[in-house]
């Protein structure tokens, strides 16, 4: 049986909050940490098929050009040499989230350096790794291989463009105003668990263990490029060790793993190192950007442009979406929004972590700081005069707008002086301490989703989906929506994830996870509990259930009578998701030292309000908020991917090179979560926040930075180099 | 990583000829060499593990000082009583070094034959004169922000990376190298690392078959121990500029000022000019810049790590100040 629900309305009837279990919004520690804290969680890579051959990735070592030939014979010989794999359908760059398509294929074409060409695969992984690094590759380079954006003619992303009132009159009758050029460099995702399959073929059917976030993409990603039909796929990813966006698309080694194994007719595992997952998967691109801020004598903005230059390969069609809250966190009636791309050859840039805000964000809320000083207004006030009634540009009402309740309750509960503010002004020792507050905005994405609910005769239920739990907490959730319904406690709900033979959803990625497959779980336990009110005689409006019974009632077991009740619930957002402009919301408020004689900066406290809709539980939203702060301490002060300016290879590819930030960087971190009910979000109430918690952040440290010892800084990270370039005398 | 023969050593002079032989070489923590043969910028044939051969003892020596073998891991030799309270300056500069976990395994003589963090160092595809003499420089022109400004040449431009062996450095600590024949012979750990000139590839002044069996500490001097590490995040990240000082300030005057700087050039920078600046004078921001501007007379910059040169001078200030406000 399947239920389905297009939402086309917004749903205020709070069904969630009337039920009896008491299980949802409950801070309950992932049902899945156990396994994982004590190993016995399997990853792709830990799955080791009898007679499993080794595969690694060969990859060039030219920027641009062809492969004239490969000579299979410099390693065949070589000890447990199998094979050397150049078929043509092996993939040279990762597939954009949601692409649905096979990423770009012809390996002999090179288009950066690091590109994967072939595999070597071997009956070890150690001999795999030796005869990759030996194997002769000719290659013809094509010299004109422009690695940096300044070498090219930028092109303009035209679906970003916007253009309303007059800017450029706003900009010079306004009583303040803002003109600023900001710059970011490149991030990479950074996931613990390097990207892995396992691949299997038994002659009809081929198994891929995988690491990947949205396996009902990914496995026609995968069709195509193999050129076969899905239904001789199976793609399995029970535990993802952190996503980050790198596994949003199939990724080179899953196609290359699946290719050897039909070719070799034998299990074939291939991992790829540290170096390639950085080098070949995807970065973030850099970004240049231009803030115009125009107000009147009060502060209320007048004028809004911000324009952005992001980079990509040629051919790809993702485009750091910089200006993706841009477009409706402040109203101002002329507007003016541009985004180009400039198309070099650097490896992939697609999806890293809150593609867009989490570097359009740092530069609007950088630039809003400096137009406070300018007017003499308190920050926190500047940005809640400034937010709008309706989105801006397209004249929608916000589905739920928290905004102004997340900036008042932060700097409440963070001890916000509203009071003037002047830089330089406390000095600790060797350190200047101050303060600095930025807005926090993450477009909420929902998606068509569809999980099967199971209520077992044992009064157990079971819920199935090709939902992946990248480390978030869906496992957890899900049980806790489904326990919720049915009234059980969550050790009866067994959550089976990562199967894309189970029923599809969306997957994990922009934050839109739990909002669309838990309305689908919602839908079919909706559906179930039909069907158990009318074995009890009621309806399902009045249908009361808890601890495995209706409540003065009978048990679920008894109601089944040894049937077992199964739906399909299907989710699918209708009109309403061109009705309403839908965002995620906070604030960000930071308190660091920065040293005077060597730059340093060092966080002393943060703290994020956010608000997000539904909090379906409390522990893992604020686990996941706090790994947003985290990652915008990173972007404020580490994190920048480094090329060479000649050959344009990524520099810094690994973890030791590459800063995230450490415990050691970390202050205190305050979560306040600002719970709402967001009836147009999903049927759930819920919104996305996996992203939020870093949309911004950057900024409240920058704003900060400037405030303790002086230095307004353009550039993120904002390392020491640069912090004491800017700091005054 | 390529096949290698793995010898557990069974004796020093065991151990001392398998790595005379070309190809061979000497393991311990392993938790930089491991990574170097995992990349294949190291690919050894024979391996000598040194791991069983004693070598692991911290004691005090007859003048004073105290003796670290060889084998005692950075974690030892950071929480031995002895070097916290005698050495502070040494405890300090290893656990500002890597992680904990990697300290746990990482060993005394290890420490100080570490390879250089050079992006072009370890990438096998790129040039490296160090790896591959002749096949050119890649950091110079590349991305060079973690390079060194002095002591440089036109063949290489990388640092050592290490912190323990600044403070070593500073405080005046000597090697102790065994040699196959038995023989031992010290090198003051100033000395020990080479700079780069025309020969990149050598790294210290080892020979073939020689293995360090300890640094040895002399005794205790007056003064305060400051070591400063100037970095971008706050732990398990290389030097950008480090200093180890002990400075001793008597009758307002400075009287001792044992100063070695890391991140700076291809080995830690010793400069007995910077003391000879300082002694006997009154401590003073002018003076502290007249000892910068003699450290820092031949720094040369890259581009991108030109804020060295002028971050090493405030660091200094820095740790020049501290210095005085402790001795007050």
């Amino acid at each position: 049986m399947s239920a389905h629900l297009k939402q086309d309305e917004p749903d205020t009837s709070n069904r969630l909050d009337n039920m009896r279990q008491g299980v949802l919004g409950k801070p309950l520690s992932r049902i899945d940490g156990l396994a994982k804290v004590t190993g016995t969680a399997t990853y792709s890579a830990e799955y080791s098929p009898e007679n499993c051959a080794e595969g690694v990735l060969v990859t060039a070592t030219i920027t641009r050009g062809v492969v004239t030939r490969i000579d299979k014979d410099s390693v065949l010989s070589m000890p447990g040499v199998i094979s050397v794999i150049d078929d043509a359908r092996l993939t040279t760059r990762a597939a954009q989230g949601t692409a649905d398509e096979a990423p770009q294929q012809s390996p002999r074409t090179v288009c950066y350096w690091g590109q994967p060409i072939a595999l070597v695969v071997a009956e070890t992984f150690e001999q795999a790794r030796d005869a990759a690094k030996h194997l002769k590759v000719i290659y013809r380079e094509n010299e004109a291989a422009p690695v940096s954006p300044d070498l090219v003619e930028p092109k303009e992303h035209e679906d970003e463009t916007v253009r309303q009132g007059d800017l450029a009159r706003a900009m010079s009758d306004a009583a303040h105003s803002v003109d600023i050029a900001y710059t970011t460099k490149g991030h990479a995702s950074a996931a613990m668990e390097p990207h892995a399959a396992v691949a299997e073929w038994d002659g009809k059917k081929l198994t891929v263990h995988a690491s990947l976030q949205m396996l009902n993409f990914n496995i026609t990603e995968l069709a195509d490029a193999l050129d076969m039909d899905e239904d001789k796929l199976r793609l399995v990813s029970r535990f993802v060790g952190g996503g980050f966006g790198s596994k949003l698309g199939v990724s080179e080694e899953t196609v290359a793993a699946s290719l050897a194994a039909m070719e070799l007719e034998r299990p074939v595992r291939v991992v790829m190192s540290r170096q390639q997952v950085f080098q070949c998967v995807m970065r973030r691109s850099e970004t240049t950007q231009r803030l115009r801020l125009a107000a009147d004598k009060d502060g209320k903005l007048t004028g809004f442009g911000h324009q952005a230059l992001v980079s990509n390969l040629p051919g790809e069609t993702f485009a750091e979406p910089v200006l993706q809250s841009s477009h409706f966190l402040y109203a101002a009636e002329s507007r003016e929004l541009k985004l180009n791309v400039a198309r070099i050859h650097q490896m992939t840039a697609g999806s890293v972590r809150a593609p867009g805000e989490a570097v359009g964000m740092p530069a609007l809320e950088g630039a809003m700081d400096v137009l406070a000083e300018k007017i003499g207004i308190d920050p926190v006030e500047l940005r809640l005069i400034n937010i709008p009634e309706e989105d801006p540009e397209q004249g929608l009402p916000f589905s739920s707008h928290k905004l102004a309740e997340c900036l008042k309750q932060g700097a409440e509960a963070f001890g916000w002086d509203s009071g003037h503010r002047e830089p330089r002004v406390k000095r600790e020792g060797e350190w200047w301490v101050g303060t600095g507050m930025a807005s926090a905005a993450r477009v909420h994405n929902v998606s068509e989703a569809k999980a099967r609910v199971t209520l077992k005769p044992d009064g157990t239920c079971l819920v199935e989906t090709d939902m992946t739990d990248i480390g978030t907490g869906t496992y957890t959730i899900l049980a806790q929506i489904a326990g919720e319904m049915l009234g059980l406690e969550i050790d009866k709900v067994l959550v089976d994830l990562g199967d894309s033979q189970h029923p599809r959803g969306p997957g994990s990625g922009g934050s839109w996870g739990a909002a669309s497959i838990g309305s689908a779980v919602y839908v079919g336990c909706k559906a179930i509990r039909e069907e158990l009110a009318t074995r009890a005689g009621t309806s399902e409006a009045e249908l009361e259930l808890a601890e495995g019974r209706v409540v003065g009632g009978q048990t679920l077991t008894a109601l089944l009578d040894g049937d077992e009740i199964s739906e399909e619930g299907h989710y699918e957002p209708g009109d309403i998701k061109d009705d309403y402009t839908a965002s995620g919301f906070g604030a960000f408020f930071a308190q660091v030292r920065v040293n005077h004689f060597t730059g340093e900066t060092r966080i002393d406290r943060m703290l994020g309000a956010f608000g997000f809709g539904r909090v379906l539980n409390p522990k893992t939203a604020r686990s996941q908020c706090l790994g947003g702060i985290t990652w915008s301490i990173g972007v404020a002060l580490t994190e920048a991917l480094e090329f060479d300016p000649r050959d344009g290879h990524l520099v810094n590819c690994d973890l030791a090179e590459y800063h995230v930030p450490v415990h050691r960087d970390l202050p205190e971190l305050e979560v306040v979560l600002v719970d709402e009910r967001d009836p147009a979000a999903s049927p759930i109430q819920a919104k996305g926040i996996g992203e939020l918690g870093m949309c911004g952040g950057a900024a409240a440290i920058a704003n900060a930075i400037y405030n303790a010892c002086g230095a307004r800084l353009f550039e993120y990270p904002m390392t020491p180099d640069r912090v004491l370039a800017a700091m005054p005398e | 990583m390529r096949p290698f023969q793995y010898n557990r050593a069974r004796s020093l002079a065991d151990a001392s000829g398998i790595i005379s032989d070309k190809g061979a070489l000497a393991i311990a923590g392993g938790t930089n060499l491991l990574d170097l043969m995992k990349l294949q910028v190291e690919i050894p044939e024979q391996l000598a593990d040194i791991n069983h051969l004693g070598m692991a003892e911290i004691a005090d020596t007859e003048d004073g000082g105290l003796r670290i073998g060889a084998l005692a891991t950075n974690t030892a030799a950071a929480v031995h009583p002895r070097v916290r309270s005698d050495y502070p300056v040494l405890a300090r500069a290893i656990l500002a070094g890597a992680t904990q976990q990697l300290r746990n395994k990482a060993t005394t003589g290890g420490n100080l034959c570490q390879r250089t963090r050079c992006f072009y160092f370890t990438n096998v595809d790129q040039p490296c004169n160090k790896r591959e003499p002749g096949s050119g420089c890649g950091a110079i022109d590349g991305i060079a922000k973690l390079h060194a400004v002095l002591g440089t040449s036109d063949q290489c431009i990388a640092t050592y990376p290490g912190d323990m062996a600044v403070a070593m450095s500073a405080l005046g600590a000597v090697v102790h190298i065994a040699h196959e024949d038995g023989e031992e012979r010290t090198v003051p750990v100033a000395d020990f690392h080479c700079l780069p000139g025309d020969t990149p590839w050598r790294e210290n002044v080892l020979e073939p078959g020689e293995i360090i069996t300890a640094v040895s500490l002399p005794a205790k001097v007056a003064g305060t121990q400051i070591y400063r590490k100037v970095r971008e995040r706050s732990s398990y990240a290389f030097a950008l500029v480090s200093i180890a000082a002990i400075v001793e300030i008597k009758n307002g005057l400075f009287s001792r000022a044992d100063l070695a700087f890391g991140g700076l050039a291809h080995k830690p920078w010793h400069d007995p000019r910077i003391a000879d600046v300082l002694i006997g004078q009154v401590p003073s921001e002018k003076l502290f810049d007249e000892a910068a501007d003699i450290l820092l007379s031949g720094a040369q910059g890259f581009g991108e790590n030109d804020f060295k040169i002028p971050l090493t001078r405030r660091t200094l200030h820095a740790v020049l100040a501290q210095a005085v406000e402790q001795a007050a």
